[in-house]
């Protein structure tokens, strides 16, 4: 009895001593150098794993910041300047100030503006009736409310709203990863530069339809009328395609654009209300 | 709004059927048996059939109400089925409450924990019957006798289980064999067994009827039956004293059952034809293997189980021949 | 045993209403929107403008490359605009507008009913003039027929298959022209074969129409090395290499073209298309069009001009009913739902298709219960359950190589499964952009 013990005890002491040695100098020979600053900058990036950066997840973004030599062309868009600033502290590099940006679907064609045409009935994404067809609406330009982008947002920055058949973005969220842009087959999402209080001023079409085609899918389809490039001071926006764009990085939010829009295709958000547009809108109803 | 055209990609017809409808078929498909049972089994048969697709039914809707929050899917009948193929699967004078336990394993653990009907990797209905052969192996195998039409042959053993009490005793064939139904009678029902296993012929009914309707395809069956058959009878013709002759295989336990309607459960069994050869040999080799080798009388369950498992290898590996491929 | 395609299939019923109808001529419209696309290739680049006037017959665009067809006007009148509308495709595509005034056509044009049996043209001859009279596959597909009449280099035609088959339900438009136009398609493919220089040609017909089976089979003995297969009833027969595969047992390689196995096929529309071009000077400005429906008053076939607006065609067939819910342009297996009654008739457009509004919404979806009825349906031998899978999720190497781009988008899957999954609309998208990442990297 006493020797069968002293064999197992013998036995698996052999074996696991040997075992040790092998994975000693295997784990020598085989040892992979890895930067240690890569764990670190990765533990100070928010982990989303979003793929905004244009890196495949985190850790490889990590492992390009440790690898580059300057920051100028790396930006974590969901951690922001304070993650880079972190980033650039680990590194010993110079941080480099980003303008922080959001998302914006640049279509209004809500139920009350856009009246349906016809009824989809097939699988319900974006990417699949866009493959089929224009859309429910005569617009073939609009968004098509089935929420590809909705699905794609990692950080629940998009609320789909039954009530206007078009999806909104929640600007607190929203850390413009790019994720929606990519998933829109309308190609409707814009990250344009984000300003205090949210403030912004937006057309909110992509119609590049003719101005009476246009106006007669949508009732605030942008017309490619032009009185708003003529109207703003600072060259922020271009008509191309009977389609008016304003740059958000030239824009500098004085509203007149809005004023002047006849189809309030031009869109303002988070401002004060004020009062001529309130009678502005009325002149209009009554014209019609 | 109502005078709108609806647009939606092609196709734009669709067949008449449903999976209720299939699930019911299958359903169909099982009666006889049933009906069988209760006329071999007595009252108890529908008094087990009865509480397990009852226990069955409430499981599911229960779980998929209360634990993962989606809408109960009761009635598209797949529940149905799990609860007759779990009473088929069981002696008729089991507990109540032992039935009741194998439903909450069967639906529990075989269905709902994978996310329900589709996903599931193994049969449930064999999850709940090994779930309950290894937790209550007595009563599991405690078969009644049975009400023979004709000679009141009373057996309290299954065939298998007689020759595997025999063969470990050292008796030869020839000695078994007098204690053993005919193979006629094992055909048609007269023997002890579970509920649904004991009329080969019914299950053979059942089963082309499914053929018959689609519900099935010939593979399956007839790979496990044809695997089964074949190394049988080759044991049997090498040593006929230590081997017993491949019709008792064939129609004694549950392999009819098995064959027909448990290993041809679409949503565990592979995806196309050659696939499901694979398949229908493995359950057979092992089937045999066990029956011969094993300490358990009857390995059909298990073998089902376990190719259940190869099912997602098999789906990955085996790829039906393409249109213009090599 | 009549002969079939081996792997997978689906048997959708039948519903040919109009199979009795004789071809009626619909009336003249107010006005025509044709297109410039109406094929598989490179648009037609428009050659008249706003306030030309123009003929029936003449061209009014003209071919941008080979793989491209010339567009005649339909009607007499004047151009009103070089616009956009949407066709059957749903999106607004580029096309001309021309308000109808009178029936005057080019001078040509042979317009008597007469038969013109004998031809003494060399095949390139025949080629060309098909090619200038824009004639496009009518079976649906519209690939301009010129070009598959000259094989690429080192491949050689040894067989010219006729589709007969229609085995879209519903439609009922070779049929009817296979009855009233025996003689012609003949002629037409005498003509074909000669342009291919094959002296073996078959007219695969489905059993459901012994008449038109039992006329061509009289006929073709007066045409040398013309015959008839009558076929098994099943869909999708009429898919090109399925039609190759019933009647001569060659199997088209996975991603090659059916010229590879020797194989040539052509809808029987397409040959009455090229008799009339080569016989009569007339070039492809109208074409038969089955419309049909349960709901509708009277189904009917129609000899329509391009261009015509749906609205027309059913108005002619009694109307729109009351409770339509669906107008599909084509059959119910692969044609399009379109939006409005003002898409146009185009080459491609074999059918107009009313569904009542019970029919025309998908039941909801469930879950896949792995039955593998897709699997046994599938006619390309695909794993549709596991592309759709793979489309939803994005994996598109995998879908790659699991064959999507075999993929003929027959329907068969969605119509087979018991669970309602919309299959094909996934298989559809994933196809697109695995193509698009096959280009890419080709570039």
């Amino acid at each position: 009895m006493s020797v069968t013990v002293i064999y197992t005890i013998a036995t698996l002491s052999i074996i696991g001593t040997s075992a040790a040695v092998i994975l000693f100098f295997v784990a020598r020979k085989f040892k992979v150098y890895e930067d240690p600053r890569i764990d670190e900058v990765e533990g100070s990036l928010p982990g989303a794993n979003c793929g905004g950066c244009g890196y495949a997840g985190c850790r490889a973004f990590a492992e390009a910041c440790v690898k580059a030599a300057d920051l100028n062309d790396l930006n974590c868009p969901v951690g922001g300047n304070d993650t880079m600033g972190s980033v650039a502290g680990i590194l010993g590099l110079e941080a480099v100030k980003k303008e922080a940006r959001v998302a914006f679907i640049r279509c209004n064609g809500t139920c009350d503006h856009r009246p349906k045409t016809n009824i989809f009935d097939g699988a319900d994404t974006c990417a699949i009736a866009a493959s089929v067809y224009s859309g429910e609406t005569d617009c073939q330009w609009g968004c098509l409310g089935y929420g590809d982008c909705f699905t794609a947002c990692e950080f629940d920055a998009i609320e789909l709203r039954a009530d206007l058949g078009v999806p909104k973005i929640i600007d607190d969220k929203c850390v413009a990863c790019g994720a929606c842009v990519d998933a829109c087959p309308k190609n409707l999402i814009e990250l344009r530069k984000k300003f205090p209080k949210d403030r912004k001023v937006v057309v909110a079409c992509r119609n590049q339809d003719k101005g009476g085609v246009a106006r007669k899918a949508c009732s605030t389809a942008c017309i490619g009328c032009g009185k708003c490039e003529k109207e703003c001071k600072f060259d922020a926006i271009t008509i191309e395609n009977n389609l008016a764009f304003i740059d958000s990085d030239k824009c500098k939010l004085c509203r007149k654009c809005v004023s002047v829009c006849p189809t309030n295709a031009i869109t303002e958000e988070n401002f004060p209300p004020r009062k001529i547009k309130e009678e502005k809108k009325e002149e209009c109803s009554t014209a019609k | 709004m109502s005078n709108l055209l609806t647009v939606s990609p092609s196709p734009h017809v669709h067949t008449d059927d449903s999976t209720r409808k299939i699930m019911y078929r299958v359903v169909y498909a099982m009666i006889p048996a049933l009906i069988w049972s209760v006329f071999v089994f007595g009252l108890d048969a529908l008094r087990v059939t009865l509480i397990a697709v009852a226990a069955c039914l409430a499981f599911e809707y229960l779980i998929q109400k209360y634990l993962m929050k989606v809408t109960p899917s009761v009635s598209d009948g797949s529940a149905l089925i799990t609860g007759i193929l779990l009473a088929f699967n069981v002696p008729s004078g089991i507990p109540w409450w032992i039935i009741v336990i194998g439903s909450l394993a069967a639906m529990g653990i075989g269905k709902l924990s994978f996310g329900g009907l589709g996903n599931n990797i193994f049969n449930p209905a064999l999850v709940g019957r090994v779930f309950m052969l290894i937790s209550f192996p007595a009563q599991m195998t405690s078969w009644p006798s049975i009400r023979s039409a004709g000679v009141d042959s009373l057996t309290s053993a299954t065939p298998l289980g007689v020759i595997k009490e025999g063969l470990s005793n050292g008796l030869s064939v020839s000695e078994i064999s007098k204690s053993l139904p005919s193979q006629v009678d094992m055909m048609l029902g007269s023997m002890g067994g579970s509920l649904g296993e004991v009329s080969a012929l019914l299950l053979i009914i059942g089963g082309l009827y499914m053929l018959y309707k689609k519900v099935i395809t010939w593979h399956i069956p007839v790979a496990v039956l044809a695997s089964v058959g074949i190394i049988a009878t080759a044991f049997w013709l090498v040593d006929p004293q230590s081997y017993v002759s491949p019709g008792y295989h064939l129609f004694s336990g549950g392999l009819m059952l098995g064959a027909i309607f448990m290993a041809t459960d679409m949503v565990t069994s592979p995806m196309n034809p050659k696939g499901q050869i694979i398949y229908g040999v493995g359950i057979g080799v092992i089937t045999i293997s066990i029956r011969m080798f094993g300490s358990y009388p009857e390995g059909i369950s298990f073998a089902i189980l376990i190719m259940n498992a190869f099912t997602p290898l098999i789906n990955t590996y085996v790829k039906p021949k393409r249109f213009g491929g090599k | 045993m009549l002969k079939t395609f081996k792997k997978g299939g689906v048997h959708p019923p039948e519903n040919k209403l109009s199979a009795g109808k004789s071809i009626e001529v619909l009336p003249l419209p107010a006005s025509v929107f044709i297109p410039v696309a109406q094929h598989i290739g490179a648009p037609a680049t428009p050659v008249v403008g706003r306030g030309d006037v123009v003929k029936v017959g003449q061209i009014i665009a003209k071919s941008s490359s080979f793989v491209s067809t010339n567009i005649h006007s339909s009607v007499s009148g004047k151009v009103k605009k070089v616009d956009f509308q949407a066709d059957s495709s749903g999106y607004p595509k580029q096309g001309i507008l021309i308000d109808v005034d009178g029936d005057e056509w080019i001078e040509d044009i042979d317009r008597s009913e007469d038969l013109k049996k004998d031809f003494d043209l060399s095949g390139e001859e025949i080629v060309k003039k098909i090619q200038d009279a824009g004639i496009v596959g009518l079976g649906g597909a519209t690939f301009p027929t010129h070009v598959k009449l000259v094989p690429p280099k080192g491949m050689k035609a040894d067989i010219l298959l006729i589709n007969g088959v229609e085995c879209e339900p519903y439609l009922t438009s070779d049929h009817r022209l296979m009855l009233e136009k025996t003689d012609e398609i003949l002629v037409g493919i005498q003509l074909l074969m000669k342009a291919l220089s094959v002296d073996k040609a078959v007219i695969g017909i489905e059993n459901n129409k012994p008449d038109a089976i039992q006329r061509l089979t009289e006929k073709t003995k007066e045409y040398n090395g013309v015959s008839v297969a009558p076929l098994k009833v099943k869909y999708p027969q009429g898919g090109e290499k399925q039609l190759i595969k019933a009647v001569t047992g060659r199997e088209v390689p996975s991603g090659a073209l059916p010229i590879a196995v020797g194989a040539v096929v052509s809808n029987v529309g397409t040959a009455f298309a090229v008799y009339e071009a080569i016989q009569k000077n007339k070039p492809l400005f109208e074409r038969v069009v089955t419309v049909t429906g349960k709901a509708l008053a009277n189904p009917s076939n129609f000899r329509v001009r391009i261009g015509t607006a749906t609205s027309a065609l059913v108005d002619a067939a009694g109307g729109l009913p009351e409770d339509s819910g669906k107008v599909i342009s084509g059959g119910p297996m692969m044609g399009r739902a379109i939006a409005s009654l003002d898409v146009p008739v185009t080459k491609g457009t074999s059918g107009i298709l009313l569904m009542e509004k019970n029919e025309s919404t998908r039941e909801e979806m469930n879950t896949c219960i792995r039955c593998s009825r897709c699997v046994s349906a599938c006619p390309m031998g695909l794993e549709p359950f596991l592309l759709m899978t793979l489309s939803e999720k994005q994996i598109f190497d995998r879908a790659e190589d699991d064959k999507i781009m075999d993929c003929i988008e027959c329907g068969s899957c969605s119509y087979t499964c018991p669970a309602n999954r919309p299959l094909l609309d996934y298989i559809r998208f994933g196809k697109g952009k695995v193509g698009q990442i096959i280009r890419s990297r080709k570039k």
